[in-house]
């Protein structure tokens, strides 16, 4: 009795410790909305999303990320635009088409490109890529869209290509036979039986992909030029939400409508790569392949 | 002309084979000439500024000289803290989720918590650490709003590789110890936990070098620009090498001047991150090699 009492009590202390991630979600919404929501007592929420204005500096200061949200959507939607193929027809090849000893190091050696610190590629985008942008194109800047987007999406690469290879190759070796009996050939079998079983998985790398460009803050910080102003052609610079918070939160005074405005940015881009995130953890359990008989 | 047909359509099979095989075989050269390129162009920039002096003297002269030392104890202090809240908080989850969870809504909503703090981003990470570590329990910007910041950062990281290793651990070794009579929880603490420990230990490192290469985290709950003295205690501001490289690649005053101080600092914390890495992967190698159930 005394057994099963203490077994008891042992179940749930660990069952409370399990808790710990849902609990610390639940204070970064808290303390999120605590810091952040003060400021909708000076504008309004539409006006805050959809104001077109961002000079929280200026007196009077106007408080409208507009010009942030556009920004991180299009360096994120070029990343993935660059990352995606990219990322895809490498897990391609490491998962197909390689010779055996370059697929045993290529899959380490991605993963461990994954764990490459983003503040690294910053400073690569910054001394290596934007002289060269500036100098290519003749530009007033190197320190823009098409930077950020190349940095970003060398850095989502190694995501997307690792979680795409292990959806391949957990593709059922009977698919694979089926297709080469019917007489198909390998680039046949690889993108009409293979990618199509994979596709669950491949659309997960995708989104935590992107979910992971949206929200890096040091690429787009050194790398995107911080304009704070809808972009009109693909030199010009921006400033994504990450990159705001980051530069401006040490400016700005403890508690004063700057420093509850970029609590609140805060606040978008959480439940912006929360939604993301809901996706990516929507599509692969309702997808979920059990056994080699379906799909 | 009939029978010329399938000959044709089969060649015509194998060229789009050909050219898919291709692109494909490009696609992975670039990325590996693009990645591997980068590493290059650091090491070359970066190996004349590695010194003995460079690695054991703090900075000078308003940092345009000296060394990086106190970035480097700064950075394995918050990398230190950072896995001792993450390690027993991360592997007692593990625990739970892999030995006592069963299927159900509460499981379901654990899990789906854990996913979704794996995906919050860097930086909101250092806003939930300014609004309760630096101000509401008022720690102020330490090592210890940091470590705590970054602990909850690779929490999930260590949560998933645990439950990995314990999930590998064969069912037969349980079973077999509960049929000798023993309690549910001396089986897991004396039988299973032991035989996923190696497993753990590799989850562990790559936590180690993921919160030693976060900048955003850190920027306002622990990073100091600039301080001449060590750390003494928690309660200190620390620098810490990427936030060290951010600060010197664009607030200085000497930005150019800088530069073979900055790629040093660059290739320092690149080496130090992925050969923590490469030490994790290693393990890994090895385990799945040697262990034959």
């Amino acid at each position: 009795m005394t057994r099963t009492f203490k077994e008891q009590i042992i179940k749930r202390v660990f069952f409370l410790f399990a808790c710990v991630s849902v609990l610390i979600l639940g204070l970064i919404v808290a303390f999120l909305f605590r810091e952040g929501l003060p400021i909708f007592g000076i504008v309004s929420v539409r006006e805050f999303l959809f104001g077109h204005e961002w000079y929280p500096t200026f007196d009077p200061p106007s408080f409208g990320i507009w010009p942030l949200i556009v920004g991180s959507f299009i360096v994120t939607f070029f990343a993935t635009l660059i990352a995606v193929p990219l990322g895809v027809l490498s897990a391609i090849y490491i998962s197909e088409i390689a010779p055996p000893a370059i697929k045993e190091i290529a899959k380490p050696v991605i993963e461990l490109l994954a764990g490459l610190p983003s503040v690294v590629l910053g400073f690569f985008g910054m001394v290596v890529l934007a002289p060269w942008l500036q100098d290519t194109f003749d530009l007033p800047t190197g320190l823009n869209i098409v930077n950020a987007s190349i940095m970003l999406a060398l850095m989502a690469i190694p995501t997307i290509s690792s979680i795409s290879e292990d959806a391949l190759y957990s593709v059922p070796r009977e698919f694979k036979e089926a297709s080469y009996a019917l007489g198909a050939t390998t680039s046949e079998t690889i993108l009409r039986v293979i990618v199509p079983s994979a596709l669950s998985g491949i659309s997960t790398a995708v989104i935590l992909g992107m979910a992971r460009a949206i929200g890096e803050t040091m690429v787009v910080l050194m790398v995107a030029g911080g304009a704070a102003a809808v972009p009109e052609s693909l030199f010009d610079s921006v400033r994504p939400m990450p990159a705001s918070i980051a530069a401006e939160m040490g400016e700005a005074p403890f508690r004063s409508d700057h420093y509850h405005a970029l609590f609140a940015t805060g606040i978008v881009l959480f439940f912006l790569t929360l939604a993301f995130n809901l996706v990516a953890d929507y599509i692969s359990h309702k997808f979920k392949e059990v056994g080699s008989g379906t799909l | 002309m009939q029978t010329a047909t399938p000959h044709a359509s089969v060649r015509w099979r194998y060229i789009k084979q050909h050219l898919f095989f291709a692109v494909v075989r490009l696609s992975a050269a670039l990325i590996a000439l693009a990645l591997g390129g980068l590493l290059v162009y650091i090491f070359l920039h970066g190996r004349e500024a590695i010194s003995w002096s460079f690695l054991t003297l703090p900075p000078t002269d308003s940092m345009t000289k000296g060394g990086i030392m106190p970035a480097i104890i700064g950075t394995f202090y918050l990398t230190l803290g950072a896995i001792a809240v993450a390690l027993p908080l991360g592997i007692m989850s593990a625990i739970y989720l892999s030995e006592y969870a069963r299927q159900g809504p509460v499981v379901r909503i654990i899990r789906i918590g854990v996913n979704c703090l794996a995906g919050v981003p860097s930086i909101v990470f250092g806003l939930f650490g300014l609004g309760l570590f630096v101000v509401f329990l008022q720690f102020g910007s330490c090592i210890l709003s940091g470590a705590l910041t970054l602990g909850v950062l690779i929490l999930p990281t260590i949560i998933g590789a645990s439950e990995e290793a314990l999930k590998a651990v064969p069912q037969t070794f349980r079973e077999a110890s509960l049929a000798l009579g023993v309690s549910k929880w001396q089986t897991i603490f004396r039988i299973v936990l032991p035989n996923a420990l190696p497993g753990i230990l590799t989850g562990s490192i790559l936590g180690i070098g993921r919160a030693a290469g976060e900048t955003a985290p850190i920027m306002f709950t622990a990073a100091a620009f600039y301080t001449v003295k060590l750390p003494s205690s928690i309660f200190d501001e620390v620098m810490a090498l990427p936030f060290h490289i951010y600060v010197l690649a664009t607030a200085g005053t000497h930005i150019e001047a800088t530069r073979p101080i900055q790629y040093g600092t660059v290739l320092v914390l690149v080496a130090l991150v992925l050969g923590v890495d490469l030490i994790a992967i290693l393990i890994r190698s090895y385990i799945r090699k040697r262990k034959r159930w």
